[in-house]
């Protein structure tokens, strides 16, 4: 018994000790250093290691980075007033010259006054990307995002208005046949007409009809040529239009790939493999040496356009096999379910098979976006102006000649922050969506 | 209660191809082939068309045409008189080069941040993450660019390697590093090279039949050989041992010093005192050669080499008068030597089956040794480095794709955390790790056509470039070219695959 217990023995504390913290090297700062840089001889030499890579790398960085001169006309004035406030041998950068040339990098040779235009264009660009992306935003968003890529293309290239809502005049063509024909011809015949219909259209009657609709009211504004565009403008032009056309081409794609008619699953198999086993910039010279080959003699379009249809091409065959492995892994229940239930094959593709699909897909089709920006790079190649191009055009002036790392560091800074913050996104959504599995 | 439902027996009517799924899908194949084939006739008549508009026809005869201009950068003999075929050839070679070592850097690079990047040591974990994410998320074309510009802008120029200049050679004066490449030590071959080379082979034929024995030993009897050790053992031991005999007896063997026109008993310096010019014939890469010019250069004499094909080429090279000075084999016959030739008094050795030359400063660059260009350095690193930091997510992804209790359940057995990693660990990590890595390489292949940004002579800049310009053949060239990048794909892809399945998890 413990109350007898308590007599025999001269003392016992008949209270709580209040809870003490741990010796001072077993908390805080220096447990978790002990834990994380210092567990180990082979921990302390890494440690060591590491410290002596980062000073380094900053000594031999960060003066450079903080001597920099804002204001300056051209490097030559960079280096006198280096030399006058902190002596020859220092380094230093000479960030003046992207004050002075940072318009070219974001805009390439687009008219001054009509900056707002690409702006304006951006800021559309998000608003519709919105409810794709946050399905928190009101699903009549999408109506918004429908009509976008017109306003954006009329924005940035101008000219008439009747252009674009005479291209977009072929997607509605499309879309009243099919709703017209699908109920009393059947899917295919409609589909073929549907498909059939918009291109006869847009081959012999949507450019006429935008000159004459012109004549009637002229609603125009500035045109701007292909030419002008540069700088980071045109990569996000490019990458932002294979983005939006790439995707459902790769989805069709896909489908080619995991279908069972034998002459669709080849034809989609062979693009695939032929556009994916050679490099992007083949295909870009392909783009700019040959493709007037390949059409009718005297046709000759706009080398940005060409270049848009090859990245979307090439994209199109890396979303198709990140999409056919979603669709791979669906579990065969789920097909089998959908023809249960009565549905037709794009019906159980719509309802049933995709949005799972897609969904596993997501990260995949972030990354292709992600390498398909990156790559919008290689257009200086075949002679646009893109960041690099354009670097290079900075530094034959006569003001920066002899500029790299400042340029270099720029350029970098940026794609950085948009391919990045792409990767973080598409961590997020599947953080978001695997909600569902498991 | 069952219904069957028998197809209608009525005759075929045209309406079923629309709607009856059986016949359905045909009708849909012969509509896509029909549209396929009418798209591809349009192409071809349009490039009928437009060939015969411009007067171009479509033959790969360019290819036997002579080149006409030069490639800094070969592995097989080239000049501007050889065929654009030959070029074609160079530069498929050189892709090939540069996807060879980018792969295997990268690997190892890759392997190494991925490892390091699950590391319980917090600052060389966070650094990996900052090398992956600033590798991914940059254009590579960036990196490579980068990359040439500190190759070229940022390292010394040779004569600053001069005395009083502020650069020096690393790794004791054997490596330089300048704005016009790197320069390392050539190997060259002396007598004896190939045996040492065919003992190597052995031993790596001995380590195969050594390990296999050793695995078949321990799953018979239980009983572990030291497999590490004996690999490392079989590797090093008997190629050192033969390197040293050899060194041993030939190293020290001299040999004459033939000249023509000069006395017997001459030294070499009052011959060359006595010559107008001083042409020297050797064989390319041969320790002669080597101990020939390091003789030379010892006694400040000028002199021009003659490559030549072996010993009696180089006797032939003699009688003809195009050189009139060689180091002559021990075992060449003195009274075949061609007359007017005599052995001077100065001999050189016969040198060890391999040696290496340093690079050293000659009159404006370095001379010797071997010089990796900028170019390739540049696209080499960059190449590697880009790559390497999606492997390292690949090797991260597939380590922890293992789960905790694998490893557990190899210490509750009682297996050292070594081998757990060997046996247990990477058999399964790897099988997650492989399929994304053979596309890794394959991205780096397709990307080494980047070459262009740093004037690297790869096959795009070679038959796609220059070619295409000289000839006007675009579209045979771009064929070509694209073919070729096909095949390398499918062959890469196929070899890994084929080692894909071999690691993959053997499921009932």
């Amino acid at each position: 018994m413990s109350d007898t217990h308590a007599q025999t023995v001269s003392f016992v504390r008949d209270t709580m000790l209040p809870e003490a913290e741990p010796p001072v090297g077993n908390r805080g700062a220096i447990l978790w250093m002990r834990e994380n840089l210092f567990s180990g001889w082979l921990n302390i030499l890494m440690t060591l290691v590491s410290l002596y890579v980062i000073w380094w790398a900053l000594s031999h960085t960060m003066p450079w980075v903080f001597n920099g001169i804002w204001n300056a006309g051209s490097l030559s004035e960079c280096r006198e007033i280096r030399n006058a406030t902190i002596g020859a041998d220092a380094s230093a950068a000479c960030w003046a010259v992207l004050g002075d040339r940072w318009q070219q990098l974001m805009f390439g040779f687009y008219p001054r006054e009509l900056y707002w235009r690409p702006i304006l264009a951006l800021v559309i660009f998000f608003v519709a990307i919105a409810p794709v992306l946050f399905s928190r935003v009101p699903r009549g968003m999408l109506a918004f995002t429908a009509l976008s890529p017109f306003a954006m293309f009329w924005l940035l290239w101008g000219g008439s208005l009747w252009f674009p809502v005479s291209i977009a005049l072929g997607f509605v063509l499309g879309w009243a046949a099919w709703r017209a024909l699908a109920p009393i011809a059947g899917t295919l015949i409609a589909m073929i007409v549907a498909v059939a219909l918009p291109l006869i259209y847009w081959f012999y009657t949507a450019g006429p009809l935008a000159r004459e609709l012109e004549q009637v009211i002229a609603l125009s504004i500035e045109y701007v040529p292909s030419q002008d565009f540069g700088g980071f403008m045109l990569s996000f032009i490019i990458g932002i239009a294979g983005i939006i056309l790439s995707l459902p081409l790769g989805i069709l794609l896909a489908l080619g790939r995991q279908s069972d008619l034998f002459i669709i699953n080849k034809i989609s198999v062979g693009f695939i493999e032929i556009i994916r086993g050679v490099p992007l910039i083949v295909w870009l010279f392909t783009a700019s040496l040959l493709l007037n080959y390949f059409l009718p003699p005297g046709t000759n379009f706009d080398l940005m356009l060409r270049v848009i249809i090859m990245v979307t091409l090439f994209a199109a065959a890396y979303i198709a096999e990140v999409v056919r492995g979603g669709l791979a892994s669906l579990p065969k229940g789920q097909y089998e379910a959908a023809d249960a239930l009565g549905l037709d094959y794009w019906k159980s593709m719509r309802l049933i098979i995709l949005p799972q699909a897609l969904k596993i897909a997501i990260p995949g089709i972030v990354n292709t976006f992600i390498g398909l920006f990156k790559d919008t790079t290689l257009v200086v190649f075949i002679g646009l102006l893109d960041p690099i191009g354009l670097s290079n055009a900075i530094r034959a002036s006569a003001e920066w000649n002899g500029i790299y790392w400042e340029l270099f560091v720029f350029i970098g800074l940026l794609f950085f922050i948009c391919c990045f913050s792409m990767s973080r996104y598409s961590l997020y959504l599947e953080k978001k969506l695997q909600r569902g599995h498991h | 209660m069952t219904t069957t439902s028998d197809a209608p027996k009525a005759g075929f009517r045209p309406s079923q191809l629309i709607y009856d799924t059986r016949y359905r899908s045909l009708t849909i194949q012969v509509i896509a082939f029909i549209a396929l084939m009418l798209g591809l006739s349009w192409l071809v008549s349009n490039t009928i068309a437009n060939l015969s508009a411009l007067g171009k026809d479509f033959d790969f005869g360019f290819l036997g045409q002579r080149a006409g201009y030069d490639i800094n950068q070969r592995l097989i003999e080239y000049d501007s008189a050889s065929s654009h075929g030959r070029a074609a050839l160079v530069g498929i070679l050189n892709t090939l080069l540069i996807a060879v070592l980018g792969c295997a850097l990268a690997t190892i690079v890759g392997v190494l941040a991925g490892v390091l990047r699950l590391s319980k040591n917090w600052l060389i974990a966070n650094l990996m993450a900052v090398y992956v994410e600033g590798f991914r998320n940059i254009p590579v074309l960036l990196w490579i660019l980068l990359i040439f510009a500190l190759m070229t802008e940022a390292t010394p120029q040779p004569r600053d390697f001069r005395e009083g200049g502020d650069a020096a050679m690393i790794f004791g004066d054997s490596i330089a590093i300048t704005n016009r490449g790197v320069f390392v030590p050539a190997p060259f071959w002396g007598s004896g090279a190939g045996l040492l080379l065919a003992v190597l082979l052995a031993s790596l034929v001995a380590i195969f039949f050594w390990r296999r024995y050793a695995h078949r030993t321990q799953e018979q009897t239980g009983r572990i050989l030291p497999i590490g050790w004996g690999t490392l053992g079989l590797f090093v031991v008997p190629t050192a041992v033969v390197f040293l005999a050899l060194s041993m007896t030939s190293g020290r063997v001299t040999q004459p010093v033939l000249a023509t026109g000069a006395t017997e008993g001459m030294t070499l310096a009052d011959y060359a005192g006595s010559q107008q010019a001083i042409n020297a014939c050797a064989v390319p890469f041969s320790t002669e050669s080597l101990n020939l010019r390091r003789l030379m250069r010892s006694q400040e004499i000028r002199f021009t080499y003659v490559p030549v094909e072996d010993a009696a080429g180089a006797l032939a090279a003699l009688e003809a008068g195009t050189c009139n000075i060689l180091s002559l084999p021990a075992s060449v016959d003195l009274a075949t030597v061609p007359a007017g030739a005599v052995a001077l008094s100065d001999t050189i050795r016969r040198g060890m089956p391999v040696e290496f030359e340093r690079p050293v400063l000659g009159g404006f660059n370095f001379e010797g040794g071997l010089q990796l260009r900028n170019s390739l350095i540049a696209l080499w690193l960059a190449l590697s480095l880009y790559t390497g930091a999606f492997i390292a997510e690949n090797v991260r992804g597939g380590i922890l794709s293992v789960s905790k209790g694998q490893t557990e359940a190899a210490f509750a057995l009682g297996i050292k955390p070594s081998r757990t990693m060997r046996l247990v660990i990477l058999p399964q990590a790897l099988r997650v790790i492989i399929p994304p890595m053979i596309s890794q390489y394959l991205n780096l292949t397709k990307n080494s056509s980047l070459a262009i940004a740093v004037g690297y002579m790869d096959a795009r800049s070679t038959l796609g470039g220059i070619t295409i310009n000289q000839t006007g053949k675009e579209l045979e060239g771009m064929l070509l070219l694209g073919l070729f990048y096909l095949v390398t794909s499918l062959v890469i892809s196929s070899a890994m695959n084929l080692y894909n399945s071999r690691v993959k998890l053997k499921e009932r």
